[in-house]
């Protein structure tokens, strides 16, 4: 997924928290935790980027870790928090 | 135990679940009904005063909220209040025992947006049902269920409060739920509001209890549950969900006055936390209350720290045991190790709730037959 143009579903709100953020998908009614402060940044800001490396660098976050973001932005992929664009 | 479970332990910036009962005017009485329900309360929010509500809700970024009663659906302004609320961006799913959808208001409803139904049924045929929610309320509720479904509502929510008398009708109820496209919730009876005096004979025995947990484990996420069952976890595989009380922490009540207690089930004083009409309205009572702070703070096992399923169940559910006179920090009285039911035996005095809304028993002044 990592040389994929992603962007946030347009019908998911985000509510900061302090483990990370709160998800909602008003479309499918589902709550989704978003259990760490950096991943809630970087998934708010996929859209400014032409990528998920391009973003993931931009936050500079380290290449060894990218695996790791790669498999959580899979997750919300499949919930539907975070889509194609 | 995973780390979101204790970090939500301490509370959340806003309630990821907030029960707004609109009114405690109802049409039935229902034997078990959690908020003691009948009567209006002269004091009740006004239209103005529940949109101030909404305003708050949306700027704490609370993303729906579950609208109940009493009946919600008789209070005149009802759909000015769900109209508002849903195009705040404030979803609502609201619980109704469906006497007023009919066929035109079915269609209404369908063609709104950000709204979700739930039809409380407690019986998967009349007579089961009637005995707990009244003569003809379970005709009452397939009607509306039919009206809904024929308006194209999709899928809306059955929703079951399991006794002991309906617990064997689970998959029938799962088979009604499928004939109308609806999901199907079941919840935990609480010995709250009138159950107070009827939850001795109604909650379900301890094999009905690991019946229940098998059936719940063969339905995943396919039934809802609102988290309820989480003492069931102590008898091995836990059930998906929140395993935690919630109270306070995740979720609260608003009551149709404004006050603000800690979840449905506890109304009463203890459980308090302020009032929505109070300065600071309710993100104040949220935020800062004593009693939600309190219940956001290390919670002690008491008798149960010995028992080797703490972890599974946290010691069940604050409000039935508040309800049945036994300590907050023990066991469950439905403990499914069987703790609760010897705690029991030698429980303290039951508390009542706060407000009793039950309507005068009508006494009939029959004419004398002469027959």
């Amino acid at each position: 997924m990592l040389d994929s143009p992603l962007k946030l579903h347009p019908s998911v709100a985000l509510r900061p928290e302090p483990f990370g953020a709160l998800a909602y998908h008003y479309d499918n009614r589902r709550l989704i935790f978003l259990k760490h402060p950096t991943i809630v940044d970087v998934v708010k800001d996929l859209e400014q980027h032409p990528d998920l490396q391009a973003t993931l660098s931009a936050h500079g976050i380290d290449e060894q870790q990218w695996d790791n973001y790669d498999k959580a932005i899979c997750s919300l992929i499949e919930s539907d928090v975070v889509v194609a664009r | 135990m995973t780390a979101l479970t204790e970090r939500m332990k301490d509370g959340l910036d806003a309630p990821i679940c907030i029960t707004w009962e609109l009114t405690y005017s109802c049409n039935l009485s229902c034997v078990h009904c959690l908020s003691s329900s009948g009567r209006r309360d002269p004091k009740e929010l006004t239209t103005e005063e529940a949109f101030r509500v909404v305003d708050e809700l949306r700027e704490m970024q609370v993303f729906y909220v579950n609208i109940g009663g009493g009946e919600p659906m008789i209070r005149r302004d009802f759909f000015d209040i769900v109209e508002y609320a849903t195009s705040s961006g404030v979803g609502v799913k609201f619980s109704t025992n469906g006497t007023y959808i009919d066929a035109a208001t079915a269609q209404r409803l369908a063609a709104m947006d950000y709204l979700d139904i739930q039809i409380s049924l407690d019986g998967a045929d009349a007579a089961t049902n009637d005995a707990i929610r009244g003569e003809g309320s379970y005709d009452t509720a397939m009607t509306a269920m039919r009206h809904l479904k024929d308006a194209g509502f999709g899928e809306f929510k059955i929703s079951v409060v399991i006794t002991r008398h309906n617990i064997a009708q689970l998959d029938e109820f799962k088979a009604i739920a499928d004939e109308f496209g609806a999901q199907l919730r079941i919840t935990r009876l609480r010995p709250s509001g009138r159950a107070v005096d009827t939850w001795e004979e109604l909650h379900p025995t301890l094999d009905q209890q690991r019946t229940l947990h098998q059936w719940l484990l063969g339905h995943g996420e396919n039934v809802l549950t609102g988290d309820s069952f989480f003492h069931l976890n102590a008898l091995g595989e836990s059930l998906p969900g929140l395993n935690l009380c919630g109270a306070g922490r995740v979720v609260c009540l608003i009551d149709p006055i404004g006050d603000v207690y800690a979840c449905p089930f506890v109304i009463h004083d203890e459980f308090l936390a302020g009032n929505v009409r109070n300065d600071g309205g309710f993100a104040a009572v949220w935020r800062t209350s004593n009693c939600f702070t309190e219940l956001r703070g290390p919670q002690s096992a008491g008798a149960c720290a010995s028992c080797g399923s703490w972890d599974a169940c946290q010691g069940g559910c604050m409000a039935a045991k508040f309800f049945t006179g036994l300590p907050l920090d023990g066991p469950d009285p439905e403990c499914v190790g069987g703790d609760g039911e010897y705690a029991l035996a030698s429980a303290g005095a039951i508390p009542r709730p706060s407000g009793d809304h039950s309507k005068p028993i009508a006494v009939q002044l029959g004419r004398r037959s002469n027959a």
